[in-house]
């Protein structure tokens, strides 16, 4: 078959999002931020919320979001994309907003605003890429970072007596009254991919339905970081990630209070 | 109709005229000497008239960051410090005006560096007026002598604003913030409408009708090229801004052999120096810089021709003294006397140094 005869209309099974452009991705090959943009698109589409959605982006790689999901953002300072979507909602209460953050944004640099902004119950999304790794600056330990973990600032592995143990921010945000939907994801195999898109539709639903702050943590790969091929860092996020992070719902309050 | 003429501290006023303006949100944490602007928004509860929005963040840095959020929505935002809190929203304060967003900042300064004291001081000029954070970049620096002056520069900050498209700072101090002086209430104006800011701010990030392409708030761009246009579009609003909205105020300039410099409420104290100067026959005159970015650079030089010596009185170590000189280029003798840590000088203190001049 020629390409023009795969790409007849009869063949297509799947497209990709129409509000997910052709801009050329800077993701590294393997990396999760790419299924995880085409989700939040596919989402925003689906729900026909691009009219209302208003988006922040974070410092780290997915710090150009905006180049590539076709809706309007607001690319935030390292760490304050809660606050700033804090003052977005609360001035615009019609909308949909959500965070779109990484570990070293939302549960290091970013911690105060992340439990603030959802112990208010902010109406607010927080799509939560934990990926144990500072993906954009090179490899540097994140707050997830596992012990024992190599990285460029722990070259020997993460030594809890120097550096801490690693942080299950989830968990926190699950235990404060403001959230009302805290779940853990991953989108390494098709079912994954199906149960993830899931609980963003459901927690962008929860900005709009004023039921409090909804926070989806993916676990996520980092091959580059890592130093694995994208297969093999699905394989290492099974064995390793899955262990501190499991995954699954941590609370889900709106059943009971819809 | 009647002007409504009510007593209160500067600190309260900015609360009343924010809400009389129409502003959208105003972002605060609370740290002396100002806590009775978001104590007083508090108890007004605007969001129940006009639909204002008021928060208690939980830190400096989130409230600087709300303000960021709620500007690039093209709402009309706000917030307001005193020095050590002025420091830690420098890093916001940059992103606003990197973005381009309108927003007014007031700063009730008090005496520093470091946790310093409650007192009021004017150590943080250089701070407003050369930037602040990082990079290449301006606000427009409002300096208020008066509560009726506190009332209404947030009316002028935001025009201003909201003009060129950049964030404003009211620069205060614990003196007018606290003091309780008479003063007119602007009339309630309508929040704008979300029609109104879509005409207005184009550029707003409001969601996006299938109508235009996204807006994007982003202060990031990696291609040096284009960073520098970006940067060379900032400083031609600058200099429009420079030619356009210098202010300053002057007192008994006509005759003057010497001239007094000073902002804020220390002009006021001057203003007592000077008129005991004047009984005992010295000529003085006060130029007073309303704003202190663009500073009043030319009206400085024109009066300098005509005076035997400059005398700057600031609550600091000498900072302002700095824009004067430059002004006049060394053409005329610039002297300064100051006083710091929350120190404020009598008229006499500003008269003794006066003299000193004069016998030198």
């Amino acid at each position: 078959m020629t390409p023009e005869e795969i790409k007849q209309a009869a063949n297509i099974v799947e497209c990709k999002p129409r509000l997910l452009n052709d801009n050329t991705m800077h993701y590294c090959p393997g990396c999760s931020h790419g299924v995880v943009h085409k989700l939040v698109a596919e989402v925003i589409e689906e729900m026909g919320a691009e009219h209302i959605a208003i988006a922040i982006a974070p410092v780290g790689c997915a710090v150009m979001a905006y180049n590539y999901i076709d809706i309007d953002w607001i690319e935030a300072a390292h760490g304050r994309a809660p606050a700033i979507a804090t003052a977005a909602k609360r001035l615009n209460p019609s909308r949909l907003v959500f965070t779109y953050q990484g570990d070293g944004d939302l549960a290091a640099i970013g911690t105060a605003e992340t439990i603030h902004a959802a112990n208010r119950g902010e109406n607010i999304a927080i799509i939560f890429i934990n990926n144990g790794i500072y993906g954009m600056t090179g490899g540097q330990m994140a707050p997830t970072t596992l012990e024992g973990q190599v990285t460029s600032t722990t070259p020997y592995g993460r030594r809890v007596e120097l550096n801490g143990y690693p942080l299950r921010i989830t968990d926190i945000l699950a235990g404060l009254d403001g959230t009302c939907y805290v779940t853990r994801q991953s989108v390494h195999t098709a079912p994954a991919v199906r149960k993830a898109k899931k609980a963003i539709r459901k927690a962008f639903e929860n900005s709009m339905t004023g039921l409090g702050t909804s926070v989806v943590e993916i676990v996520s790969t980092c091959s580059s970081g890592w130093k694995l091929s994208p297969a093999k860092a699905n394989v290492w996020m099974v064995e390793h990630m899955f262990e501190k992070y499991p995954i699954g719902d941590l609370k889900d309050t709106t059943v009971s209070k819809a | 109709m009647e002007d409504e003429v009510r007593l209160m501290k500067g600190n309260e006023a900015v609360a009343h005229a924010a809400i009389r303006y129409g502003v959208d949100g105003y972002f605060g944490y609370p740290i002396t000497p100002q806590s009775e602007i978001l104590e007083t928004l508090e108890e007004l509860m605007p969001w129940e008239t006009t639909g204002m929005v008021v928060l208690q963040a939980e830190s400096e840095i989130a409230a600087i960051n709300m303000v960021y959020g709620g500007a690039a929505t093209g709402k009309a935002c706000m917030t307001s410090s005193s020095s050590p809190g002025i420091s830690l929203k420098q890093e916001g304060i940059s992103y606003i005006a990197a973005g381009k967003l309108p927003a007014l900042i007031i700063n009730c300064m008090r005496g520093g560096p470091g946790l310093g004291t409650i007192q009021p001081s004017q150590a943080d000029y250089f701070q407003a007026t050369k930037g602040g954070g990082h990079g290449d970049y301006h606000l427009i620096v409002l300096a208020p002598a008066s509560v009726q002056e506190m009332a209404d520069f947030v009316g002028l900050g935001f025009d201003l604003a909201f003009k060129y498209r950049t964030p404003v700072m009211m620069l205060a101090d614990g003196i007018v913030g606290q003091m309780m002086e008479k003063v007119v209430l602007p009339p309630q104006r309508p929040r704008r409408t979300d029609e109104e800011i879509a005409l207005q701010c184009p550029w707003a990030v409001t969601g996006r009708p299938a109508s235009r392409k996204p807006n994007i708030m982003t202060t990031l761009e990696l291609d040096p090229v284009a960073m520098e246009r970006n940067n060379i579009r900032l400083q031609e609003t600058y200099r429009l801004i420079e030619a356009n909205e210098t202010r300053c105020e002057e007192h008994c300039t006509e005759d003057c052999e010497y001239l007094i410099v000073a902002f804020g409420s220390v002009a006021r104290i001057c203003q007592k120096a000077m008129e005991e100067a004047r009984e005992e026959g010295i000529k003085v005159g006060i130029l007073r810089p309303i704003t202190l970015w663009p500073f009043p650079s030319e009206e400085i030089k024109r009066l300098s021709k005509k005076v035997k010596a400059i005398l700057v009185v600031e609550l600091n170590a000498g900072q302002m003294i700095e824009d004067v000189r430059l002004s006049l280029e060394d053409r005329v003798p610039v002297h300064h006397y100051g006083r710091m840590g929350g120190i404020v000088m009598d008229p006499s203190d500003v008269l003794g140094a006066l003299k000193n001049i004069i016998e030198e």
